[in-house]
């Protein structure tokens, strides 16, 4: 397939292009190549799906050159799409079109403007090689790359401290998760002796037995880059802050493609985690524990975004808890569903956060639907995907989860299936929160002079395009997704049809009291709000919950404050480690004295000693 | 071709063996830059000598060859140094080579 490794060149080349004129260039020629670049990539990558489709053959490869070889150690540059990948590829260059589409209107009033695509182009190159990947390293090159650009684009507003704060906690907290992977690249080259995956695999398949305690370790230790990535507990503290980056970011990278690196990392390495009970167990739990964490706190915030940001992570949850239960396709398809809705959810509420002037905060919105009826038309079609009603993409991606889970084998199947049906309930009843605090009710702020010219000027009205599609995907995204990923892993079995036993009723039925529940908690007046928040027991669970579980609190009480204490007081101004280099110091400026001394300016004494040295060098080859 | 050396080796050698500590303890004593200059040239000329007569001695072309190297080091060497000595005596107004100590560490 020679025209695969164009996917992700086209991309490399935009940001070249952007990186190189330094803003330059006429801000039209940048939406082009920006937008552009990906847009063909999507093209590319249709054509490359079509002859995937029509061809037997279950991959595509395309050798370039080697990257390195040291010893045994052998990285070519090789990139290797299957079904698994393609679907990635597919979510990233399609969806990512879209959202840099959109930007092309949403930034067009921001400083900035060319290094914003330069950044994103990079990101998708970036995003693309690590599903790209034939081999452990180039995936773990796209990683850190989407890292950096993650850190970049959040702090994209440089001129904020806040947001740069925000921008290296997102750094430093997944660097944690990175280190994880990077240990467990080390052990999986020491047992299998290659860092090819496709090697890799065949090796698990065929020479691990079940109980493999190295196995499990590599497992665990790649879930810990997995949870880093994907903003899972106990790594899930930079989500939120993370959506400080402008929009169509949060859209992009925090909520359709980066964070689901650690599901496609868990997915691609599928053999070993087959092997290992263990590490399964613990990818579900983590899923389930985030799910409720995330779902609990969306529950209480009052930022548009954030909500969103908990939800996403909620979303991945249910991505790693169908991992974990062996629901490989499903998890995927989940992925793949909530890709679509979440990026519109975000496009949408970026209209809503421009048309307010910046203001992100719900309680400060409302009544909205009547001004901004397009974005209210996305934002309906997005939450009734991510609340899972009928025929939404939402709702077979995760029914076909919770049946999956329901059938699961696994000793904690009940308990599992029962924790995932509360947080699909939540999941409803934040969602009708956010929509009725957003756009109904009456106005609450004096805000309300919405901008002339804002989103809905002629010129910008190629942001509706991509509200049109990705709402048309969020929609039909589910009636022709499923087979497409359902027979990635030979797991055939559920598909979301209708079955008329009572579990499957049950999970039909829970959105729909989601939303019932929510709206006579939120919106109708037949519950006093006020008295259920306004007692010892409300406050308190609001403010924890709203703090995100206190994980935020328990870090920065256990690692940075002590961190900051010993690098900022004197105890640490001469410590051991300044004495070693103040020896250093101190012997380069012995010498030099010395040295300096030796020139004297006589230049017959430097021919003097330059004569004297030549014999003794004489003297002592004759002598020896 | 058979050498028409009729001088042995030895004798060339320790001609230029005493040219060379010729130059070498003139530049050592001499304070006249122009002076050391020709004691340098000395030197490189006593190198020379030795590399042609070595080079004759075992029929090589390569003394010959690191002699013609020797005289473009010579040229240039000259070409550098004697526009440091027409610097040097305007600065100082004397060629006194102990008068330039004031670059010292």
């Amino acid at each position: 397939m020679h025209l695969l490794w164009a996917i992700p060149a086209l991309p490399l080349a935009g940001f070249l292009i952007l990186f190189l004129t330094e803003g330059r260039l006429p801000r039209a020629m940048v939406s082009n190549i920006g937008a552009g670049s990906v847009g063909l990539a999507a093209l590319l990558t249709g054509y490359v799906a079509w002859q995937f489709i029509s061809s037997d053959s279950t991959s595509f490869t395309s050798s370039s050159w080697t990257w390195m070889i040291v010893g045994e150690f052998n990285v070519s540059f090789r990139l290797w799409v299957d079904a698994l990948s393609l679907v990635m590829v597919s979510v990233i260059t399609g969806v990512g079109f879209l959202i840099h589409w959109y930007a092309t209107g949403y930034m067009s009033e921001e400083e900035g403007y060319s290094r914003f695509f330069c950044y994103m182009n990079l990101f998708v190159f970036a995003m693309l090689i690590l599903v790209m990947g034939d081999n452990l390293l180039l995936l773990f090159l796209g990683w850190e790359g989407v890292g950096l650009c993650s850190y970049l684009l959040i702090g994209f507003f440089h001129k904020v401290p806040e947001f740069g704060y925000a921008a290296r906690k997102a750094f430093v907290v997944t660097r944690v998760g990175d280190t994880f992977l990077i240990i467990a690249l080390f052990l999986l080259f020491r047992e299998v002796g290659s860092l090819e995956i496709q090697e890799g695999l065949v090796y698990a398949r065929e020479n691990m037995s079940d109980a493999s305690t190295i196995n499990t370790i590599i497992c665990l230790l790649l879930l810990g880059g997995a949870v880093g990535k994907s903003a899972q507990v106990p790594l899930q503290t930079w989500l939120p802050d993370a959506m400080a980056g402008p929009t169509p970011v949060s859209a992009l990278i925090h909520a359709a493609t980066m964070v689901t690196a650690g599901v496609y990392l868990i997915a691609r390495m599928q053999d070993f985690f087959m092997l290992s009970q263990t590490a399964m167990l613990c990818v579900a739990a983590v899923g389930l524990i985030t799910l409720l964490i995330a779902s609990f706190t969306a529950l209480v915030q009052s930022d548009i975004k954030r909500v969103l940001a908990f939800s996403t992570m909620s979303q991945i949850g249910y991505m790693f808890f169908a991992l974990g239960v062996g629901a490989w396709s499903a998890g995927l398809f989940h992925l793949m569903t909530h890709a679509f809705f979440k990026a519109l959810l975000f496009l949408a509420s970026g209209s809503v956060i421009l048309a307010m002037h910046h203001e992100q905060n719900m309680f400060k919105m409302g009544g909205l639907w009547k001004k901004l009826p397009i974005p209210f038309i996305a934002m309906l079609v997005g939450s009734a995907a991510l609340v899972a009603l009928p025929l939404t993409s939402g709702f077979f991606s995760k029914d076909a989860i919770l049946l999956k889970a329901w059938k699961s084998d696994s000793d904690f199947a009940t308990l599992f299936w029962t924790v995932a049906v509360i947080a699909a309930f939540l999941t409803s009843l934040y969602t009708v929160r956010m929509m009725v605090l957003t756009f109904f009710g009456k106005p609450r702020s004096e805000m309300h002079e919405l901008k002339k010219e804002s989103l809905w000027h002629p010129s910008r009205i190629r942001t509706v395009v991509p509200f049109g599609l990705l709402a048309v995907l969020s929609i039909a995204g589910g009636w022709m997704g499923f087979e497409f990923t359902s027979d990635l892993f030979g797991d055939k079995g559920v598909h979301a049809e209708f079955h008329f036993d009572p579990i499957a009723l049950l999970t039909l039925g829970v959105p729909f009291a989601g939303v019932v529940v929510g709206y006579f908690l939120f919106a109708s007046d037949l519950i006093d709000r006020r008295r259920l928040i306004k007692n010892k027991m409300g406050e308190l669970l609001s403010k924890f919950w709203g703090s995100g579980w206190g994980f935020d609190w328990v870090y920065d009480t256990l690692i940075v404050k002590p961190f900051r204490f010993i690098a900022q007081t004197r105890l640490n101004r001469n410590d051991v480690v300044d004495l070693f280099f103040n020896l250093i110091k101190f012997l380069a400026n012995l010498f030099h004295h010395i040295l300096s001394m030796f020139q004297t300016g006589h230049v017959r004494w430097y021919a003097f000693t330059m004569v004297g040295g030549l014999l003794l060098v004489f003297l002592a080859v004759v002598w020896i | 071709m058979t050498t028409a050396l009729s001088i042995p080796l030895e004798h060339v050698f320790f001609l230029a063996i005493i040219l060379f500590l010729i130059g070498a303890f003139g530049v050592l004593i001499r304070r006249n830059i122009i002076f050391m200059l020709l004691s340098l040239e000395i030197m490189m000329n006593a190198c020379g000598l030795a590399f042609v007569a070595a080079g004759a001695r075992w029929a090589e072309p390569d003394g010959q060859i690191m002699f013609m190297f020797i005289l473009a080091l010579a040229a240039a060497e000259v070409a550098v140094a004697l526009g440091l000595v027409v610097q040097f005596a305007r600065r100082f107004e004397t060629l006194d080579i102990d008068r330039a100590e004031e670059l010292n560490g």
